[in-house]
């Protein structure tokens, strides 16, 4: 079949913020490049990031990056790389300052500069009390940041295809990444981009569970794509649970609140986190919140009728605090609580927020997976950065405002690696024949089944079954039924039929192939959350539990390396964990307590 | 809210096989965890995989699920369901050409969005820490830097329905200003000529069913005003 074929220097799977930022790098270096998105960019995801973006600025008090960085490795329960975090919390401030430049409207201190405000496992000292460290504009730091990011693009005359959805990788008979397969959603016609740099910044897959604080359009595809072209996916069974999503909606209340003087409250009115963290309290980390409120729930001191749920309560905080620095919150908990927050307190549950693995990279940006020993070799022409990627920074639990700092430096990297490897190529690798041929037999299979399942059914049996097999608390034998389960849901994704046969703007379409990305991340993550035997940040099991030998049930022995899972045979392999830092000394192995 | 179900008139249009639009007549069960618009679309979509909106973060601030509401235009995921009188009569933004159902083409919206310059002019060399600002100066971009550029303000406006290639409209606007408003900005002048022209800023007359419509509260007309204030005093 004739397929079109565009030639750019580098193609940008997705505008969010990780790939806003490295569109940045290659069009200011002059680089042809072309920004792919299935959404206007200023729709991705990025944009309901609310509480702020981590850097050391030190604008209110003292602050050190080092400080930042064991905040970090704690943060992660020892299981991120340490090269990787320190470069990211040592960059936190440049890349923090050049948003500021590009024209984002941070909030302000009396004297002028970036406002901070403090966040959960953000301290001072290495861990001693929380440090005002995120750099916030009110509660709407990720919508600022994005228009900010799509602004600079505009200036740099980026070039974006709006509302395209990339469908594959293309990888030559060496394993070069030679470009993508995309299809315009507009015409359905699906074109080859063929380029010296791809770079996936797609985001996360939240959407494979069923209350989730994330976006329609979080589902996946980079790690479809990655899966399915024999790149494996790292560190899958860490998800975090934000300990607050409004009950029922599941709409995202930033940790901010928190960090402005919020209190959780049981039944009784009891402030609970005083004894699960009696040093950070309200700010401990999100796994460690998260699992409190949900054992509060359990042994029957939730709220409401069905004692399903806590509250987050900010009615001693003065009105016009809540106004200026919590503006977008008091929106939403109105709409979607039914509570003005000056009032009364607001219903939260613990929800599923964040994807901490993903397509494996090096701090560079780069992609690498294991080949001939070595279980960092290049992927050459494939980059990642942003919830894609997996560098690793956040390795079992991710701090809040760090997820929009990797971003901002991880995208900047792989753009700047990408530029630096384009200027020293030569030329374009040729085009595999058959570039085409897995796209469109895809595409011409979910057209044209007859007597398949429905894509809701489907996407719901997804998430139904992570939902009920691999939440905030894990059980062995959940996990063991869970997987085999979702094997079986993997059956009925395989054979999706849509009635909608247009080729104009097809959204049926649309979804049986996102559908077909979020069941590679389910499995991905139900596969090797049942082969981790140990409790670590979010993946806490019960046959995993708090003993002298095993602190919190974390076990360094056998237990401090990273999940690599393949889809070809659902094989698990096992890399180390980089303890060595790149200037410093080691964050060294300690029990994690808040 | 029980289970109930709810009827709705949805404009339809699939240039791939329909000669012209039409609305179709379509009813739907909710549940009662269905509060929103866009959680009873999501329903109908299960029921009939063809109807084709746009939609993502389902908590009104993405701006992708803009369309028009019983006559007047809004975001699907931030309105309430229980208050729509029924049938629900759906239809895409008024004033732009429709792709498909609900989905319009939004290219002259973003023409005009992208004509003010949409992004901080400032031609000194970066500091080495950030610009300064004070609180008082950063309040004057609240209310302005808020927009999710859903095009519900534009498409509401008469004068943009008239002149969309020529008048900046609202949305764009209210963009202007935000710049124009920034202390760290330095393209004042610049930006002052480039709407100073019949169409670009002037066809604005205050109908004001921008602020009426703008989901997040945000007021166009007001920002419309300001620069036209600048306009004078640059004038004398």
């Amino acid at each position: 079949m004739n397929i079109p074929v565009l030639k750019f220097d580098a193609v940008i799977v997705g505008a969010g913020g990780a790939g806003l930022r490295s569109a940045i790098q290659l069009s200011e270096a002059g680089l042809k490049t072309a920004v792919l998105s299935k959404v206007f960019p200023t729709r991705s995801h990025t944009v309901a990031a609310q509480g702020g973006v981590a850097a050391s600025l030190g604008n209110s008090e003292e602050d050190h990056w080092r400080w930042h960085m064991y905040d970090t490795v704690k943060g992660s329960d020892w299981l991120g790389d340490q090269d990787a975090i320190e470069f990211m919390c040592k960059k936190a401030v440049e890349v923090v300052v050049e948003l500021e430049h590009y024209g984002m409207p941070f909030d302000r201190t009396d004297s002028g500069k970036i406002y901070q405000r403090p966040f959960g496992g953000h301290m001072s000292n290495f861990g001693e009390k929380p440090v005002r460290r995120s750099c916030a504009a009110a509660d709407r730091t990720g919508h600022a940041m994005l228009h900010a990011m799509y602004q600079r693009n505009v200036k740099a005359n980026t070039q974006f295809f709006v509302e395209w959805m990339a469908l594959d990788l293309i990888r030559d008979s060496e394993g070069h990444v030679v470009g993508v397969t995309a299809m315009e959603m507009e015409t359905g016609q699906v074109v080859i981009f063929h380029t010296r740099a791809t770079i996936f910044a797609t985001g996360g897959a939240g959407r494979i569970f069923y209350s989730s604080t994330n976006a329609f359009i979080n589902t996946g595809d980079g790690l479809g794509m990655a899966a399915r072209a024999g790149i494996p996916l790292e560190d899958m069974e860490f998800w975090q649970f934000h300990p607050t999503g409004v009950a029922g909606a599941g709409v995202l209340i930033t940790e901010g609140v928190r960090g402005e003087g919020g209190i959780l409250r049981n039944s009784n009115k009891e402030r609970f986190m005083e004894r699960y963290a009696p040093n950070a309290k309200d700010l401990a980390s999100r796994d460690v919140v998260s699992r409190a409120m949900a054992t509060e729930i359990k042994e029957g001191r939730g709220c409401g009728p069905n004692k399903d749920y806590v509250l987050l309560d900010i009615t001693h905080l003065d009105p016009a605090t809540i106004m200026k620095r919590l503006p977008g919150i008091r929106e939403i908990s109105i709409q979607f609580a039914g509570v003005d927050p000056i009032k009364a307190p607001i219903p939260v549950v613990p929800t599923c927020h964040y994807q901490m693995g993903g397509i494996p990279t090096d701090y560079h940006g780069r992609v690498v997976m294991p080949r001939n020993g070595d279980f960092n070799a290049v992927v050459p022409g494939l980059y990642a950065a942003g919830e894609c990627a997996c560098a690793s920074v956040h390795g079992a639990n991710r701090l809040g405002t760090n997820s929009l700092l990797d971003l901002l430096v991880f995208g900047k990297s792989a753009g700047d690696s990408a530029v630096e490897d384009i200027k020293g190529s030569k030329a374009h690798r040729d085009l595999p024949k058959d570039a085409a041929d897995y796209s469109l037999s895809r595409v011409a299979a979910i057209d044209n089944r007859k007597g398949g399942s429905s894509v809701a059914e489907a996407r719901l049996a997804i998430q139904r079954t992570m939902q009920d097999h691999a939440g905030v608390f894990r059980f062995a034998d959940m996990l063991k039924k869970g997987a085999a389960q979702i094997l079986e849901v993997e059956k009925q994704v395989m054979n999706l039929e849509i009635k909608d046969k247009s080729l104009v703007w097809n959204t049926a379409r649309m979804e049986a192939l996102e559908t077909e990305n979020l069941i590679e991340v389910a499995k991905a993550t139900m596969i090797s959350a049942e082969a981790r035997k140990e409790s670590r940040g979010a993946h806490v099991r019960d046959d995993a539990v708090d003993s002298p030998e095993f602190p919190n049930g974390r076990n360094d022995k056998e237990w401090l390396k990273h999940t690599l899972w393949h889809r070809e045979g659902n094989k698990i392999e096992y890399k180390p964990v980089n303890l060595n830092p790149l200037t410093v000394e080691s964050v060294e192995l300690k029990t994690r307590s808040y | 809210m029980t289970k109930r179900t709810v009827q709705f008139s949805i404009y339809r249009y699939d240039p791939d096989k329909d000669e012209r639009p039409y609305m179709q007549d379509i009813s739907v069960e909710l549940d009662s965890t269905d509060h929103k618009l866009l959680d009873a679309l999501t329903k109908l979509k299960a029921k009939d995989d063809s109807i084709a909106y746009r939609r993502s973060c389902r908590e009104g601030v993405c701006g992708s699920d803009a369309m028009n509401i019983n006559g007047k235009n809004g975001l699907a995921c931030l309105t309430d369901i229980d208050s729509l009188k029924q049938p629900i009569v759906l239809r895409p933004l008024p004033g732009l050409p429709v792709i498909r159902d609900l989905i319009v083409d939004m290219t002259q919206f973003f023409k005009q969005y992208h004509s003010i310059k949409p992004y901080l002019i400032n031609n000194d060399p970066p500091p080495e820490r950030e610009r300064l600002q004070s609180p008082e100066d950063r309040e004057e971009l609240n209310g302005l830097y808020e927009c999710i550029l859903c095009a519900c303000c534009s498409t509401s406006c008469p004068s943009f329905w008239w002149n969309p290639d020529k008048f900046v409209g609202p949305a764009g606007l209210l963009a202007a200003y935000r710049f124009l408003a920034d202390t760290r900005d330095q393209a004042t002048s610049e930006r002052l000529d480039n709407l100073e022209d019949p169409y670009r800023l002037f066809r604005c007359h205050t109908i004001m069913n921008c602020v009426d419509v703008c989901p997040k509260g945000l007021n166009p007309t007001q920002a419309i005003g300001k620069i036209k204030e600048m306009m004078v005093k640059r004038a004398i």
